[in-house]
């Protein structure tokens, strides 16, 4: 374009003049942009790096290998085994569906998991493992590992799991674990985030959930860096954890075993405790339940069967199961008798069958009554006027004080679930808890161990030890944690007179040696070992006038859940007290008949560590007890898991 | 000015004209695409593959281009206007049935060498096309409205035309260079402030027209309004782009965390590290002082331009110097704008830095006709 110099000089100047405008314009804007960059990368550059660090690092727990238990002899009772799962990585795998189908040629599926982990997997992002089967056989995961070709996305995983190899012996005492729950968390004021892993398992009941802190460890960490989609990219940092403390129980894991043996078939409860240290030997509750199931998790049915077992599975028997002692009871009501001085050693009182109190008629068992009875004798009949009479001169108090020096009413600190306090009644506790004033009536039904008494099995164990030695002994359960041996509990000598203990034992010993002892059929007859015990039968009904008038129905023809409760204490040897054991069968009928027996062949279990020999026993017996050895011995042949499943359909 | 005035003085001819080139701004834009090789190789996580080997050659293609381009004297380029205008247009014409599409717009023409985006190309012709409408347009006549109406409907076909693809960000920087021209050329500051009123207007239509039949904008175009408004709004969601781009940029520091250790970008938080967020990743790894390297560099280019045009006595170089310097401003104005977080995500790159073809290559041209204008500027004998 033609275009004269004026036009040009004022296109030039006119240019020149916007363009500058223009140019600072663009300047400023820079200006601007470069104030914005110090803003941000120099005034807040460190709230960005924090925002750049939590994109970028994520921590992971590694849970701890839980601690293992023992037993005294060093045999394994819970311990953690590997567990094999596969998992399915659905951007390896292509056609997820495709794959699970060839995987259950080798794995057996159900249809009901494969739409459960297909659904998850299209929630979850595609690098994300799904766990496809948990606890496969370590012969299936090979088959697995050898077709890993036609089956991408696919790999084995371990991880660890527990596992109880004597199944159902310990089902009570060292309890089981279970994934957390949240009832779990929200008992806990500040829980450990290890519990939020998922499939982290804990302490549901027992030993495992007292002493879970102890077991359980601390979880170690692994700083991972991630990407967007929160892939792992690589490990930045580990620090392993701390393994659980493994712990050693003062149990014997074969008389346990033979112990549950012995009680099948029964619903009952047996301790045996070492009479110096207070270690429990054997715990035993029957029927009992495998805790692996709950581990693996049960399933529906079989826990409503567990429930609805009229001999109830799950309950602890032992320790949380508190029954009327009965006549076991009769050693306290003596001992404060003869330490009160209110009756000597040589006086009598004369049993006609029944004792009269204010209008109201207390029954002897013998109804014939026991003629001219003394303290010995007491014992060894179990006269129960006797002690009706003694109780009433005695009075509640001195029997309470009594009962609680010997361990009653006592929960005795052990890492059991719900251990039972029991129940020792005084005057107070009348008051207090019936809002009732104590009445005579009490105080004999108390000197018979009827009543108000509660005491478990455990206490009467613990009570039998501490008049076998005279020493204040308390049950001891964990021997040590981590080889660090934990103290014997044992406060030495009660402050009982020897004389008096004197009394009461060689009651005790005739009970079970002396002719018309209560307990003669269980007598013991090796040298040296001789047995002293008690026999026990407690009701669990009022006998009315009417059922009285018409004769006392027996036992047998009761139905089974209204039949007396049988009780057995005893020691052994008579001579120097190794092993105090305590059996309640209930509703087994009288405690010589049905508790009796069971308390003898644990006592000689325990101290023969094994199987006794036949010449331990009288000779008229040696043949029932014979077919008895042998049957539990094929029992125990059994593996642990497999012993008492017929056992439970009788049930 | 004619063809004869140019003989008076002094114009450089032959193999001369090599010595003439601005060889300052050749280094400018060297410094700046080596700055963009540096960082695509970061990105890809310290190799070569897949960007920065790619973006070397079409760097090399398109300096090839540019040395061509500065050689052929400025006044051919001027004839060649109105035909790279109508081509372009074509072009624009072309992609909406053979096109392919990405990111929800059909954008690109694949050529089997390179994907073609005529709308990046409409950016020089709609710069050349005004350059030389003013150049022909008697300087009396400029603001009258019959030759203000005919710039503004060549500035709004093309425009219109990548609105509909739709690519927001080509459209604003379309209609905001040839604005600059306009006013360039002198156009009255009056039309412009009407203009301004409509613009307002416009905008405020475009919130109200939200929901209704007659939406003025597509809904992803909604959301990143939204999200440039308030981008917490939707951490994970669209808002996810800004976030962490600013994360990115804020976490460098004054001095970054070191060449290719920024985390953000190699943990692929970043969206489209290597094109449009790819300032993110040099402002992470480099800090302030590399962004600030970066922002020194692109405003010495504009001086150099600005420059080279106040000493251009030809109206026609003059506007084109200064409307290429102006499309310049103007991507990394709004890109990098956009991830500070001072503006809403529109898909503008990086100039000579983001990975991308076209963008490369049409600026690259573009600063080849300002060669061209540079070197054959007439000059007084010595």
């Amino acid at each position: 374009m033609k275009r004269s110099p004026i036009d040009t000089e004022k296109s030039a100047r006119g240019i020149t003049r916007r363009g500058l405008f223009l140019g600072g314009l663009q300047v400023s804007f820079a200006a601007l942009l470069l104030g914005r960059m110090r803003f941000m990368q120099v005034d807040q550059t460190e709230e960005y790096r924090t925002l750049a660090e939590e994109n970028r690092i994520k921590f992971q727990l590694i849970p701890p290998a839980r601690g293992l238990i023992h037993d005294r002899n060093g045999k394994l009772i819970a311990g953690n085994e590997q567990n094999y799962r596969i998992v399915l990585v659905r951007e390896d795998a292509g056609d997820p569906a495709k794959v699970l189908n060839r995987l259950r040629k080798i794995v057996w599926i159900d249809d009901e998991e494969i739409t459960r982990v297909l659904s998850e997997m299209k929630r979850r992002s595609s690098f994300v493992p799904v766990t496809v089967a948990d606890r496969v056989a370590w012969e299936d995961i090979a088959e697995v590992a050898i077709n890993a070709p036609v089956l991408p996305g696919i790999t084995p995983e371990v991880g660890l799991s527990r596992l109880y190899p004597r199944a159902s012996d310990f089902a009570h005492v060292v309890g089981y674990v279970g994934p957390v729950s949240d009832y779990d968390l929200s008992k806990l004021e500040d829980p450990d985030p290890l519990l939020q892993i998922p499939r982290f398992q804990i302490g549901k009941s027992g030993v495992e959930a007292k002493l879970e802190l102890t077991l359980r460890g601390s979880s170690g960490t692994r700083e991972v860096e991630v990407n967007a989609l929160g892939r792992e990219m690589r490990e930045l940092g580990r620090e392993d954890g701390q393994p659980g403390d493994n712990i050693q129980l003062t149990v014997d894991a074969d008389l346990q075993a033979y112990v549950q043996a012995r009680m099948a078939g029964e619903s009952a409860a047996a301790v045996v405790m070492d009479t110096q240290t207070g270690d429990l030997l054997a715990i035993g509750s029957a029927p009992s339940f495998d805790p692996n199931k709950f581990v693996r998790g049960i399933s529906g049915s079989d826990y409503r069967s567990l429930l609805n077992d009229p001999y109830r599975p799950l309950a602890a028997k032992p320790a949380q199961g508190t029954y009327p002692p009965g006549s076991t009871f009769k050693m306290v009501t003596a001992l404060a008798a003869l330490e009160e001085g209110v009756i000597g050693l040589g006086e009598t009182v004369k049993c006609y069958g029944h004792l009269e109190v204010h209008k109201r008629r207390f029954h002897c068992w013998k109804r014939a009554g026991h003629g001219k009875v003394d303290m010995v004798k007491s014992l060894r009949e179990s006269c129960d006027v006797y002690y009706y009479d003694v109780a009433q001169r005695v009075g509640i108090e001195k029997i309470a004080a009594m009962a609680r020096r010997l361990g009653l009413g006592d929960r005795h600190d052990l890492p059991l679930s719900a251990v039972a306090e029991g129940l020792v009644p005084d005057k107070a506790w009348k008051r207090q808890a019936r809002g009732a004033d104590w009445v005579i009536g009490d105080s004999l039904n108390a000197g018979i161990g009827q009543g108000f008494v509660l005491a478990s099995p455990l206490q009467l164990a613990v009570m039998t030890a501490r008049i076998s030695t005279g020493l204040a002994v308390s049950p001891r359960l964990v021997r040590s944690i981590n080889g660090v041996e934990q103290p014997i509990l044992n406060d030495g000598p009660m402050a009982i007179s020897g004389e008096s203990l004197r009394i009461v034992r060689q009651g005790m010993y005739e009970v079970v040696n002396a002719k018309r002892g209560t307990g003669g059929r269980s007598k013991i007859v090796a040298e040296g070992l001789r047995m002293a015990g008690k026999t026990g039968t407690s009701q669990v009904r009022n006998i009315t006038k009417a059922e009285r008038a018409r004769g006392v129905s027996r036992n047998e023809d009761l139905p089974w859940n209204r039949r007396d409760h049988a009780l057995f204490v005893c020691y052994a040897p008579a001579e120097s007290p190794r092993y105090a054991v305590s059996v309640v069968v209930e509703h087994g009928g009288g405690g010589s008949k049905a508790a009796a027996p069971i308390a003898r062949d644990i006592l000689l279990q325990a101290v023969y560590g094994g199987e006794p020999p036949l010449e331990a026993y009288p000779s008229s017996q040696r043949g029932t007890i014979r077919s008895r050895q042998r049957e539990i011995e094929e029992m125990l042949s059994r593996p642990p898991a497999e012993r008492f499943s017929e056992g439970k359909d009788q049930a | 000015m004619s063809y004869l005035e140019y003989n008076v003085k002094y114009v450089p001819a032959g193999l001369r004209k090599v010595l003439y080139i601005n060889w300052f701004l050749v280094l400018l834009l060297t410094a700046v695409a080596c700055m963009g090789f540096l960082m695509l190789y970061s990105v890809a996580g310290g190799s070569m593959e897949p960007w920065a080997a790619a973006q070397m050659k079409r760097f090399a293609l398109g300096m090839a281009l540019m040395f061509t381009i500065a050689m052929v004297p400025i006044w051919f380029w001027r004839n060649m206007a109105g035909l790279g205008y109508i081509l372009s247009l074509g072009l624009l014409v072309l992609v909406e049935f053979i096109g392919t599409s990405g990111m929800g717009a059909q954008r690109w023409i694949d050529l089997g060498f390179m994907r073609l985006q005529p709308s990046e190309l409409s950016k020089i012709t709609l710069v050349m096309i005004l350059a030389a409408y003013y150049d022909w347009l008697d300087i009396k006549k400029v603001s009258r409205p019959f030759w203000v109406l005919l710039p503004i409907i060549l500035i709004l076909l093309p425009t219109a035309l990548v609105l509909q693809q739709p690519d927001l960000g080509t459209s604003i920087l379309l209609l905001a260079g040839g604005g600059a021209i306009m006013f360039l050329a002198g156009v009255s500051l009056w039309y412009f402030g009407v203009v301004l009123a409509g613009g307002v207007g416009l905008v405020t239509s475009v919130f109200m027209s939200r929901g209704t039949d007659w939406q003025l904008l597509k809904d992803y175009q909604f959301r990143r309004i939204d999200t440039f408004l308030d981008p917490s709004s939707d951490p994970l969601g669209a808002g996810y782009h800004i976030t962490q781009s600013k994360i990115a940029l804020g976490s460098g520091g004054w001095t970054g965390r070191g060449f290719m250790q920024g985390t953000q970008s190699r943990l692929n938080f970043l969206p489209e590290k290597q094109t449009d967020f790819i300032f993110t990743t040099l402002a992470e790894e480099l800090g302030f002082l590399g962004g600030v390297s970066l922002l020194a560099l692109y405003v010495l280019i504009l001086a150099f331009c600005v420059a080279a045009a106040l000493q251009n006595k030809d109206r026609f170089s003059s506007l084109l110097i200064l409307g290429i310097a102006a499309t310049f401003f103007l991507f990394f104005a709004v890109n990098m704008s956009m991830v500070m977080g001072l503006a809403p995500v529109v898909g503008v790159p990086l100039p000579l830095v983001s990975y991308g073809g076209s963008a490369m290559l049409v600026l690259l041209v573009g600063f080849g006709l300002v060669q061209s204008a540079h070197v054959h500027r007439a000059r007084q004998k010595r």
